[in-house]
C-alpha cells in the first residue's frame, strides 16, 4: 500500500465534520464546496464510472445529427410521437434492469408483455368481460410467469437464459394458439388507448413539474436532515438547487413544447400525453426501491457477489425469484404501452422488442454482468433507440439501416463500457 | 487463567470414510490471539467449517463461555458473536464501504435506509480500529488494495459486535506493508476483548502477533502452546510431524 493517506477534505472548516470529531480522517467524500463535488464527480466519470454520460451524449448528438438532416425531426409534433414511440421501450428497459442488475436476464419479457395483452384484449373482446377485470387478469398472468421464471431460475437453479428463451419459444406459441394465425384483435377499450393517445391538459403538465420539484426536494431535505441528526456532513446545499433548478428547467423546456399545439387539423392536441406521467412515477417508484430498501440493495449485494451476499445472511434465491416477479409484472406494463400506441394485438406480439429492451438497458450504462446500472439508465438508452429509429424514419431510409445502425450503437455503447471498466481498475482513489 | 470463550472437546469430523478431525480440542481466550498452523490437509479449513456453522461437527463438545452449545448453521454462530473473515474475502466489489459493512443488517429509519446513521457508525468503528488508510467510507471496494478490502472485512466483524473473530489467512494476499497494517489490526482488535482465532501459514506473522499457537497434524491437535515458550523451530517440527509436543496443552 502507498504511504498513509491524510485524507483530509479540502475545507477544514466543514462544521458537520469538525463536530464529529478533530481526529476525523476518514471522510464521506461529502464535504467540501461545490468545486469539490464537481472536481470528485469529475474523478469518478474518469475513473470509468460514467453511469449513463455516453448514452446522454448519443441523444444529444443524434438529436443535432437528425435535426440537421430532417426538418420534420425538431417539431413539436415529432417530440410528443418521439415520447410516446418510447415508452414501451423505456418500460421493457426498466422492466429488464432487476434482473440485468443480478446479471440475470429475462429473454421473455417481451413474448410476457405480448401474451398478458392477448390475453387481455380476447377477455374484453370475445369474453366481453369489464377491461379492469381483464386487466387485473393480465397483471395476474403477469407475476404468475414472474413467479415460474423465478422459482426454475432460483429454485431449481436453471440459467435464466435457458428458462426464458424456452418461455420466449412457448409463449408465441401460446398467442398463436389464443389468437390463431394472422389473427388480429383490435384494442376498444378507451381508457388504454387513452394512455399513448390522450394528453393532459396543459396546466397538468405544470403540475407534474411541481410535483416533481417537491418529491425532490422533500426527499433531499429528508436525506439531509438525517445526516445531520448523525453528525456526519452534508453535500453542499447547493448541489439541491442545482438538481431542482435542473428538473424546473428540463421538465420545463418538455411541457412547454408538449403544451404547444401540434394538431394539423380543427382539433387541437396540446399537453403532456399521459404515457409520460405514468413512466416517471414508476421510474421514480422502482428507483426509490433500488436505493432506498433492503430489497433494492440486496439486488445490487446479489449481482456483485452472491456468495459474500448469502454469508451476510441476504436471502439470495428469494431476492432472485422476486426480481423476476418484479420484471414480468413491469413487462405487462410494457404491454400495455405497446397495445395503447398499436392499437391492435396480433399472434407475434412482443415477439421482437425484447432484444432492443436489453439493447436499451445496456446502451444506458447497465452492465450485463450484474451490479451495476440504474433504471434512469435503461429510459435513456431506450430514448436513443427511440431516436435513431424515429430519426431514420423521418429520413425515409429503409428498416435496414435502422436495425444495422442500432446494433452499431449497442456495440459502441458496450465497448464504452468495457473500456471505461479496464480503465477504472481500482487505482484512481488510492492516490 | 481467565474462562476460555470457546472451548471445542473432542470435536470429530468425517467426510465418507476419511476422517477429517480425529478428537481435536482447541481453547480460545477473550483479548488473546491464538493462532491455528498446520500443513494443507491437517483439517484447519474444516475446524473452522465447524465453528462457523457452515459444516457442522459429526461429534464432540462445543463449549461457549463454558455453555455447551450447538452449531448447525451460520446463523446459530453469528447469534453467539462468532464471525469469520473468509480468505476469499466476501465482500461485494460494486458497493462502497458502509454499504459492505451493514450488508445484510442495514439501519432503517421509516422503512427506508437511515444512511448518515450507517456512515458514522461505520466510521466510527474503522477510526476506533486506528484505521488510517481508506480515505472515505463511501469509496467503492473495487477501489480497494488488497490490505483495506481486508481492513474492511475485519472491520465489518466488529461492527457486528463479534465476540470471537476468525481469520482465514488474513495476510496470505498482501505485500510487507499491508501485511504489517493488517497485524496491527488484529492486535487491536485483541485490545479491545475480541477472542481472535487466526489461521495462517506464516510462522512469521503467528510469532509476531498470536498469544497461543495450536498445531494441528492429520486431524489431530499435536500442540497447543504459548508463543512464549516455544520457538519456531518446534512449531515446524510440529507442524510436519518430526517432533512430538510433550508438555500440556496450554
Amino acid at each position: 500500500m502507498s504511504a498513509p493517506k491524510t485524507g483530509a477534505p479540502a475545507t477544514e472548516s466543514t462544521t458537520a465534520l469538525s463536530a464529529l470529531s478533530t481526529e476525523q480522517l476518514i471522510g464521506s467524500g461529502q464535504e467540501g464546496g461545490l468545486m469539490d463535488q464537481v472536481q470528485a464527480w469529475v474523478q469518478r466519470v474518469r475513473g470509468g464510472d460514467m453511469g449513463a454520460l455516453p448514452a446522454i451524449a448519443g441523444f444529444v448528438v443524434l438529436s443535432v445529427l437528425f435535426t440537421a438532416l430532417s426538418p420534420f425531426f425538431f417539431t413539436e409534433r415529432n417530440f410528443a410521437n418521439l415520447l410516446t414511440q418510447a415508452a414501451t421501450l423505456v418500460m421493457l428497459g426498466m422492466a429488464l434492469v432487476f434482473v440485468l442488475l443480478l446479471g440475470e436476464i429475462d429473454l421473455s419479457a417481451g413474448v410476457t408483455a405480448g401474451l398478458t395483452m392477448v390475453i387481455f384484449v380476447v377477455l374484453v373482446a370475445v369474453v366481453n368481460l369489464n377491461w379492469i377485470l381483464a386487466l387485473a387478469i393480465a397483471f395476474l398472468t403477469g407475476i404468475a410467469i414472474g413467479t415460474f421464471i423465478g422459482f426454475f431460475v432460483a429454485k431449481v437453479g436453471i440459467p435464466s437464459f435457458v428458462v426464458t428463451l424456452g418461455l420466449f419459444l412457448g409463449f408465441q406459441g401460446l398467442e398463436l394458439m389464443i389468437i390463431g394465425a394472422g389473427g388480429l384483435y383490435r384494442v376498444e377499450t378507451p381508457e388504454i388507448l387513452a394512455i399513448q393517445n390522450s394528453t393532459m391538459p396543459p396546466w397538468a403538465g405544470w403540475v407534474m413539474i411541481l410535483v416533481m420539484l417537491g418529491i425532490s426536494a422533500t426527499m433531499s431535505f429528508i436525506d439531509r436532515a438525517r445526516r445531520t441528526r448523525a453528525g456526519v456532513p452534508n453535500r453542499t446545499i447547493a448541489l439541491v438547487w442545482a438538481k431542482l433548478i435542473a428538473i424546473a428547467v428540463l421538465g420545463g423546456i418538455v411541457v412547454f413544447i408538449l403544451n404547444q399545439n401540434r394538431g394539423t387539423g380543427f382539433k387541437a392536441i396540446e399537453g403532456v400525453p399521459i404515457v409520460v406521467p405514468i413512466t416517471l412515477a414508476i421510474l421514480w417508484l422502482g428507483t426509490f426501491v433500488l436505493d432506498r430498501t433492503k430489497f433494492g440493495r440486496y439486488i445490487y449485494a446479489v449481482g456483485g457477489n452472491a456468495e459474500a451476499a448469502r454469508r451476510s445472511g441476504v436471502k439470495v434465491a428469494a431476492i432472485r425469484w422476486f426480481a423476476f416477479i418484479v420484471c414480468s409484472s413491469l413487462a405487462v406494463v410494457a404491454g400495455l404501452f405497446s397495445i395503447s400506441k398499436v392499437g391492435s394485438v396480433d399472434a407475434a406480439a412482443g415477439r421482437d422488442i425484447v432484444l432492443s429492451g436489453v439493447a436499451a438497458a445496456v446502451v444506458g450504462g447497465v452492465s450485463l454482468f450484474g451490479g451495476r446500472g440504474r433504471l434512469i439508465h435503461a429510459a435513456i438508452g431506450a430514448l436513443v433507440i427511440a431516436v435513431i429509429t424515429n430519426g431514420l424514419g423521418l429520413l425515409n431510409l429503409p428498416a435496414g439501416v435502422n436495425y444495422a445502425v442500432t446494433g452499431g450503437v449497442l456495440i459502441l455503447a458496450a465497448t464504452i463500457d468495457a473500456v471505461s471498466r479496464k480503465r477504472a481498475g481500482g487505482s484512481i482513489l488510492r492516490t | 487463567m481467565d474462562m476460555p470463550i470457546i472451548e471445542l472437546k473432542g470435536v470429530v469430523k468425517s467426510f465418507g470414510p476419511v476422517d477429517v478431525l480425529k478428537g481435536v480440542n482447541l481453547t480460545a481466550y477473550p483479548g488473546k490471539i491464538t493462532a491455528l498452523v498446520g500443513d494443507n490437509g491437517a483439517g484447519k479449513s474444516t475446524l473452522i467449517k465447524g465453528l462457523a456453522g457452515v459444516q457442522p461437527y459429526d461429534g464432540g463438545e462445543v463449549l461457549f463461555n463454558g455453555e455447551p452449545v450447538n452449531l448447525h448453521s451460520p446463523r446459530d454462530a453469528g447469534a453467539l458473536g462468532i464471525e469469520v473473515v473468509y480468505q476469499d474475502l466476501a465482500l461485494c466489489d460494486n458497493l462502497d464501504i458502509v454499504q459492505n459493512m451493514f450488508l445484510g443488517r442495514e439501519e432503517l429509519s421509516a422503512g427506508t435506509f437511515d444512511e448518515g446513521r450507517m456512515e458514522r457508525e461505520a466510521a466510527e468503528t474503522l477510526r476506533q480500529l486506528s484505521v488510517r488508510t481508506v480515505k472515505s467510507v463511501r469509496q467503492k471496494v473495487s477501489s480497494l488494495s488488497g490490505g483495506q478490502r481486508q481492513t474492511v472485512a475485519i472491520a465489518r466483524s466488529v461492527l457486528k459486535k463479534a465476540k470471537v473473530v476468525i481469520l482465514d489467512e488474513p495476510t496470505a494476499a498482501l505485500g510487507v506493508a499491508q501485511t504489517a497494517q493488517v497485524l496491527a489490526l488484529v492486535k487491536r482488535l485483541a485490545e479491545q476483548g475480541v477472542s481472535v482465532i487466526i489461521i495462517s501459514h506464516n510462522l512469521v506473522d503467528v510469532f509476531e502477533v498470536a498469544d497461543y499457537i495450536n498445531v494441528l497434524y492429520l486431524g489431530q491437535m499435536v500442540a497447543s502452546v504459548k508463543t512464549t515458550e516455544t520457538n519456531n523451530e518446534d512449531v515446524i517440527g510440529y507442524i510436519t510431524g518430526v517432533k512430538t509436543y510433550e508438555g500440556t496443552p496450554a
